[in-house]
């Protein structure tokens, strides 16, 4: 890792280590401890998103259901199979690649509109599995008792403790991320999303590099998925539909298109926005609708752009007033 | 004695529905040579270089380079056989940086892979820094080292020209294809163009160069094969070129006998 990268998330990681104990004065701390471990959950999966879009630009419109395959075999592992939660986890991971593989060998063929119906299409298709089989997903009702994580004994079974835990692995991804897009493959996926042709004319192998980044934001939706259905024991369908996939999307556009960061900032936006709005009672999806719309209409390159250009005139207007 | 060919094409065709864009072309090219392509637009000279480097398939005959047949392998897999180009139209990565854009053309030069590279496992560091210094090296070579931060995308033409050609010398080539390297240059850039053909020649690359600009072609090119129509209508040293009946035939617009 690079030494200004390891330097911010170092600096993010002291920000979320002190951020409950901000809280722990108030009566507020459980609630929004808890918020934010749907913040690390989601930026989890955004960020595979984030890589895919952003970087190698190639749209997902089907995340949702990997966070689905993520959290029923954790579930279904944990509670039918007798399975601990890592060894759970760690198969829903490789459930997703291998699902990820399968169907991005074909779709990725496909570009732009075509490539987002192919994978809206799994994602609905895989939701529907979640409704029907019902003998191993409990069907619409779900199934619940799953199980909490346990390191050496201790468990993760208070709201600030699972805190601790999912923001380790969500650090851990976006250290993770962060490697990839500052390396060989990383440019290589860059190089892509400008040019397909120029890229695979100076040797890129362009499906395989594709397809491997899909397969790796499946693995991210998978470990998100599993995060969650620890968390919350109970699963049902309905977080992991489609709406949740357009959800990730607007993540990924709203914290910034091509940075790894902005799908981290998009997914707490995402995620304390309706909570705020709530006072709004009836129309806070309305208000919440009117915020994003405001922001990618004045800023399309989402906060991270806002962000640096804000930087920027700052630092010409230090260097007019110097100079 | 003559030097064994570094590519041969034999009888290679290529149809479009009812239209024939390639038919039966057969040339060699020899090793540390530059061999340009000329014909009037629409010959078919953009679809043989898209053929031996991979972007389309032919529909009929043989690639051979470097005495093992290329024909029908995908892009990525031509260039690992030392085969790269440039386009005609500018394919650049313009939202990476100048530098960032020969980093990629160093490719196949690297290997490290998306789990070492996640993990940054030892050595990561190391052949970054390798590729990077092995970019500036192409892109001093092309006189574009002061611009090296700057995104691709804001270069001018001219420049945006030679960063391709850097980007595809970093690649290593043994056979290097030049699609149109002058079209859109002031007269002043096309020489400082020819020079630099002329210098990666003689640096041991060979070169297949398709070109308008004839004072260039005449002035560096070893051999020229000249086609209309797809096919072949003559072929060797300038000086013959020039002379050659046919070509001027072709040039001036005479009738369409070629067909």
């Amino acid at each position: 890792m690079t030494l200004s990268n390891l330097k911010g998330v170092m600096m993010f990681a002291v920000l979320v280590a002190v951020f409950p104990l901000l809280f722990s004065l108030s009566d507020a701390t459980s609630y929004y401890t808890d918020v934010m471990v749907f913040v690390a959950i989601h930026g989890i999966i955004a960020s595979g998103l984030s890589l895919l879009l952003g970087y190698a630009g190639q749209i997902s419109l089907g995340q949702a259901a990997f966070y689905g395959v993520g959290a029923y075999t954790s579930g279904i592992f944990t509670t039918q199979l007798g399975l601990s939660p890592w060894a759970a986890m760690l198969a829903g991971m490789l459930l997703a690649a291998g699902l990820a593989y399968v169907v991005g060998l074909p779709a990725l063929r496909l570009k732009g509109h075509y490539l987002a119906m192919a994978t809206l299409g799994f994602g609905m298709i895989v939701f529907i599995v979640f409704n029907e089989y019902v003998a191993l997903t409990g069907g619409p009702s779900g199934f619940g008792e799953i199980p909490q994580f346990n390191l050496l004994g201790w468990k993760f079974d208070t709201t600030v403790s699972y805190y601790y835990f999912a923001w380790a692995v969500a650090l851990l991804v976006l250290a993770v991320s962060l490697n990839i897009v500052n390396s060989r493959p990383g440019r290589a996926l860059k190089a892509i999303h400008d040019s397909e042709t120029a890229a695979a004319a100076m040797g890129v192998n362009t499906s395989k590099a594709k397809l491997q980044i899909f397969v790796l934001s499946g693995i991210y939706g998978a470990l998100a998925g599993s995060l969650y259905a620890h968390f919350v024991s109970f699963i049902n369908p309905p977080p992991f539909d489609i709406f949740f996939s357009l959800k990730v999307l607007m993540m990924v556009v709203i914290g910034g298109i091509g940075s790894v960061w902005g799908a981290f900032l998009g997914a707490a936006l995402i995620t304390f926005l309706p909570e705020w709005l709530s006072f709004l009672e009836d129309f806070d999806v309305l208000a919440n609708g009117l915020i994003l719309l405001l922001i990618v209409i004045f800023s399309p390159d989402g906060f991270v752009g806002l962000g640096m250009r804000l930087f920027q005139r700052i630092s010409l207007w230090h260097g007019t007033a110097g100079g | 004695m003559p030097a064994k060919p570094l590519l041969t094409v034999r009888e290679l065709c290529k149809h479009y529905s009812g239209v024939t864009a390639v038919f039966d072309l057969s040339f060699e090219v020899k090793p540390r040579t530059i061999k340009s392509v000329i014909g009037p637009n629409g010959a078919g000279k953009t679809t043989l270089i898209n053929m031996v480097t991979g972007f389309q398939p032919p529909s009929g005959g043989e690639i051979v380079f470097n005495g093992h047949p290329i024909t029908g392998l995908r892009p990525h897999q031509v260039a690992a056989r030392g085969v790269t180009r440039t386009f005609q139209t500018v394919e650049l990565f313009s939202n990476l940086t100048v530098l960032e854009n020969v980093m990629v053309g160093c490719h196949l030069k690297s290997s490290k892979g998306l789990i070492s590279s996640a993990l940054h496992l030892p050595g990561v560091g190391k052949e970054e820094m390798e590729i990077k210094n092995r970019a500036l090296h192409f892109l001093d070579q092309v006189g574009l080292a002061g611009h090296a931060r700057h995104l691709a995308g804001s270069l001018p033409l001219g420049e945006q020209k030679l960063l391709e050609v850097a980007r595809a010398l970093a690649s290593g080539p043994k056979l290097l294809l030049l699609d149109e390297p002058a079209s859109g240059l002031n007269e002043r850039e096309t020489s400082r163009a020819a020079d630099m053909i002329a210098g990666i020649r003689a640096q041991g690359t060979t070169i297949i160069l398709v070109e308008h600009d004839m004072k260039m072609v005449m002035s560096i090119s070893d051999e020229i094969l000249v086609i209309n129509f797809g096919s072949k209508i003559a072929e060797g040293p300038p000086d013959k070129i020039k002379r050659d009946p046919r070509v001027i035939e072709a040039y001036l617009g005479g009738e369409d006998q070629y067909a």
